[in-house]
């Protein structure tokens, strides 16, 4: 069967994937808001070991599917992948940098000897979870906001702002997505945190995530609300019925409006995230997370969905409105989608797999015997 | 196509030779002591015994300090092809990109999964599944080694594809062929057997260090029986996929191969140098002696290249300048066909804007009669299609003297280890610590055989290294140089004070 899907339906079907694939990663995000969350929840060293123990078991988790977000794009759109990275030469290599320091940072946070001391790998889990994440609100922004790239007629790119992608973040939408980005992978971590330590015997600890949940969540609203307002009210990037792009009045409230299903999405995944919320911060429950997971896919979803559907070109140029990239001509060939395609059969095995690891790993929630542990982090 | 400037691309070369041979400083141990640990935990879950148990947790510890840092240096790669080589990305994305993507999906989930399981999940799983999160990590390490390499081979020997004038692209026809070409079979065999070596000299390495301080003496004596069982098997393996891979050379890189040979003029039945020196400033076609001495094993290249007692072995003088006896195109004629496909490109891009179907059909069928050599058309002399020989010459055969060694080395520590008499042999044990540093050398070298030994080649004959970067400018790429040089240094720093640190804890006392 998918051996006779048209070119069209495969470069549909590789945005949906990659979208799914990015916004599993917003989700997963939880890991570097916890991170964030370090210092300001955890009072002395055995909470903030609880804490790093419990992101330690997941932080690999949000890196792969980062490197797999990469991957999906290089391999369906590699047009986007030379373009951007290539192009957006500096905002890419910061974002790589504070996931570089991440890696290390677990493993070597206490072990005897480290060289930099525990405060440098505590800060560098900070930095990840809040320049690293700021940067991909900003490179995600460029979706809408556009970038300073023209394309020669042998697609070879070149980038016509000296600051090479680091301009992304003086945006003030970029920088409102980057920052709502943050702020809800904070949100995320207090939920995460709330479902995976034990804390009997530390009410004091669980109060102050469940707090730091709830004002999280109040500080993301006014970034949140001018990327909303940015999205209703700015011109958009569209393709017209010629094949041209042009700038088009109230483009991405029109992708909405036409695509009803997304609108859904949207407003169903903020619905959740709210929800997950006042699960977390208002009671007592522990579920807040899958709540606020779900939500963060779903606008995830939404978000990238507006960006790309719709006769929208979802990584556009300001500088050369014509090079502007679609999913139809950004993709692989048709072979390669197809084969890819294939490939993408195993992503729910995949996903089965990891559900029943979590399920088994977390079935006991992180306590004072998991610190004893000589391997814990 | 716009060319580039060379201090840039230089810049990014020296970029990714950085990134790429300290990623290779973790990986060699990550794909061997993964697949010891499971050994190690799978005799534990055997024998019930206890010291086995603390035996498998010691080295998993020292694992994981490694596959730390072998992630953080990995990322860099996979993104790198995008920043520093955008061209390159762009051109063979189509089929460069598959390999990655599934490397994702097959590979790096397996392992970022089960590393928890192996690491924490002692209580709180079954033994059965603890063991199996062991496997399943050292196999998803060793898968994600497999595509990558498939990915890496195809720049070796492209096939699978075909180059689409209207996107000036290559795009995939065939992925089996990607998969399963020659190249990738011996790069895939040849690159983990060989890992699996230097996993094991890790092992012996420490254990040597042990028995030498007398201490953790039972623990030190079982995991080098081990070690040396699986370094002996690996060894010999090595050896025999690194004979295939230059076998495989010869018809897909005759040049990687005369290089690393020192060949400058082929023959039939060429003997192979099995001890030689490089004449110094010794250049193509000057007419010099090859070598200032050498001592050579008659017919020896012709077997290992051909399989044949009088076969022919084209040198790199025959190469660059053709040799018309043995059917043989010199690189002068192909850049002058280069520079046609390119130009007839250039002219058919030209007819497609202006909307000339005829002209546009003419430059078309004119680029195809000589499209295998566009990548030809960059190059400006012959001589430009030789790699650095001597760089590729003493990396091969440094590779090729430890891995025998190393084969000894691994008998004569099972030997040892089988008749319980490793303790008072202190001169083996102190070989056993050094060898490790050999073996850590000769498995650098042999990506610098690989890569060294291509250039200038982003793509074999299609695309050169010089037409593959970013057009970004060289202050940004020796800015990300310095970046990841200092970041890497103080990282590597790291990681070493912590490993020695917990090589003189030791394991856990029962």
């Amino acid at each position: 069967m998918i051996g006779k899907l048209d070119i069209t339906t495969l470069q549909q079907l590789w945005w949906i994937l990659c979208s799914v694939v990015g916004s599993l990663f917003l989700f997963l995000n939880f890991v570097q808001g916890g991170q964030t969350l370090l210092w300001q929840v955890a009072k002395d060293d055995r909470e903030k070991s609880l804490i790093i123990n419990s992101l330690g078991r997941k932080w690999e988790l949000t890196f792969t599917t980062l490197v797999l977000f990469g991957g999906a794009l290089f391999a369906a759109f590699p047009k986007f992948y030379a373009t951007s990275f290539g192009g957006a030469y500096w905002v890419w290599i910061l974002i790589l940098f504070t996931f570089i320091v991440q890696a290390v940072s677990y493993e070597y946070r206490k072990k005897p000897n480290n060289l930099l001391g525990e405060k440098t790998y505590e800060l560098f889990l900070f930095v990840n979870g809040s320049v690293g994440i700021l940067l991909i609100g900003a490179a995600v922004g460029t979706f809408f906001t556009g970038s300073n790239f023209t394309l020669n007629a042998y697609n070879q790119v070149a980038w016509t702002h000296p600051l090479r992608g680091l301009e992304a973040a003086f945006s003030l939408f970029n920088l409102s997505l980057g920052l709502f980005l943050v702020f809800n992978a904070r949100v995320l971590g207090a939920m995460y945190l709330v479902n995976n330590i034990d804390f009997k015997g530390l009410p004091q600890f669980e109060a102050r995530v469940r707090r730091s949940c709830l004002s999280s969540f109040l500080l993301s609203l006014p970034f949140l609300l001018y990327v909303v307002v940015g999205l209703v009210f700015f011109d958009g990037f569209g393709v017209g019925k010629d094949g041209a792009v042009a700038m088009v009045a109230g483009k991405y409230l029109g992708n909405l409006l036409a695509m009803p299903l997304v609108l859904v999405l949207l407003l169903a995944g903020l619905f959740l995230v709210i929800l997950g919320v006042t699960r977390t911060g208002l009671a007592k429950s522990t579920t807040g997370i899958w709540f606020g997971g779900l939500g963060t896919v779903l606008v995830g979803l939404a978000v990238f969905f507006t960006a790309g559907f719709n006769d929208t070109p979802f990584y556009p140029s300001k500088a050369d409105l014509q090079s502007s990239l679609t999913i139809y001509n950004a993709s692989s060939s048709h072979y390669t989608l197809t084969a890819m395609t294939y490939v993408a059969l195993a992503i729910p095995f995949v996903l089965a797999y990891i559900a029943y690891v979590w399920r088994l790993m977390d079935a006991r929630k992180i306590d004072e015997r998991d610190l004893a542990d000589k391997k814990a982090y | 196509m716009g060319e580039l400037d060379l201090g840039m691309v230089n810049w990014a070369r020296a970029q990714f030779t950085l990134t790429a041979m300290y990623h290779w400083l973790f990986v060699p141990i990550t794909l061997g002591l993964s697949f010891l640990c499971a050994f190690f935990e799978t005799i534990y879950v055997r024998t019930g015994k206890e010291e086995w148990k603390r035996l498998t947790k010691f080295w998993m510890t020292l694992f994981g300090i490694n596959f730390a840092i072998g992630v953080a240096t990995g990322i860099i790669l996979e993104f790198e092809f995008g920043t520093n080589w955008s061209n390159y990305s762009w051109m063979v994305g189509d089929i460069f990109g598959a390999p990655l993507a599934i490397e994702g999906i097959f590979a790096f989930f397996i392992e970022a999964t089960f590393f928890a399981v192996m690491f924490f999940g002692w209580e709180r799983t079954s033994k059965g599944f603890h063991l199996f999160s062991t496997w399943m990590v050292a196999i998803g390490s060793n898968l994600s080694a497999l595509w990558i390499l498939v990915a890496n081979s195809w720049m070796q020997y492209p096939v699978g594809m075909v180059f689409n004038p209207d996107s000036a692209r290559f795009e995939m026809q065939n992925i089996w062929e990607v998969i399963l070409s020659p190249v990738a079979v011996a790069k895939f065999t040849h690159t983990t057997s060989s890992s699996f070596v230097v996993g094991a000299l890790f092992v012996i390495a420490v254990s040597s260090y042990y028995l030498l301080k007398k201490r953790h003496i039972d623990m030190a004596k079982k995991s080098i029986l081990v070690a040396s069982v699986f370094g002996l098997l690996s060894g010999l393996f090595t050896a025999f996929t690194g004979d295939e891979s230059a076998f495989v050379n010869a018809s897909t890189q005759p040049m990687k191969l005369a290089a690393y040979e020192g060949l400058y003029k082929g023959s039939r039945g060429a003997d192979i140098v099995a001890f030689g020196m490089l004449t110094p400033g010794k250049k193509t076609g000057d007419g010099q002696e090859p070598f200032a001495f050498e001592i050579s094993i008659p017919r020896g290249l012709a077997l290992l290249a051909t399989r044949e007692w009088n076969g022919y072995v084209p040198g790199i003088e025959d190469l660059v300048y053709g040799n018309s006896a043995e059917g043989l195109v010199g690189a002068a004629d192909k850049i002058e066909r280069g520079k046609k496909a390119i130009a007839d490109l250039a002219a058919y891009k030209a007819a497609r804007k202006a909307g000339d179907d005829a002209a546009g059909k003419a430059a078309l069928e004119r680029f195809n009669v000589n499209k295998d050599y566009l990548g030809y058309g960059y190059m400006t002399r012959p001589e430009e299609i030789v790699p650095p020989v001597a760089s590729t010459y003493y990396s091969f055969h440094y590779m090729v003297y430890v891995g025998t060694f190393i084969i000894f080395l691994m008998l004569f520590f099972l030997k040892a280890g089988l008749s319980d008499r490793l303790p008072e042999n202190r001169l083996l044990l102190r070989l056993g610590v050094a060898s490790f540093f050999l073996a850590y050398l000769a498995s650098e070298m042999g990506w610098v055989v690989a890569e060294v030994g291509r250039q200038p080649w982003a793509i074999q004959d299609m695309l050169p290294v010089k037409m593959a970067a970013t057009n970004i400018g060289s202050g940004h790429v020796q800015g990300t140089f310095l970046l990841f040089f200092i970041l890497f240094a103080v990282l590597l720093l790291a990681e070493i004070k912590i490993m020695l640190k917990q090589i003189k804890i030791g394991p856990e006392v029962a």
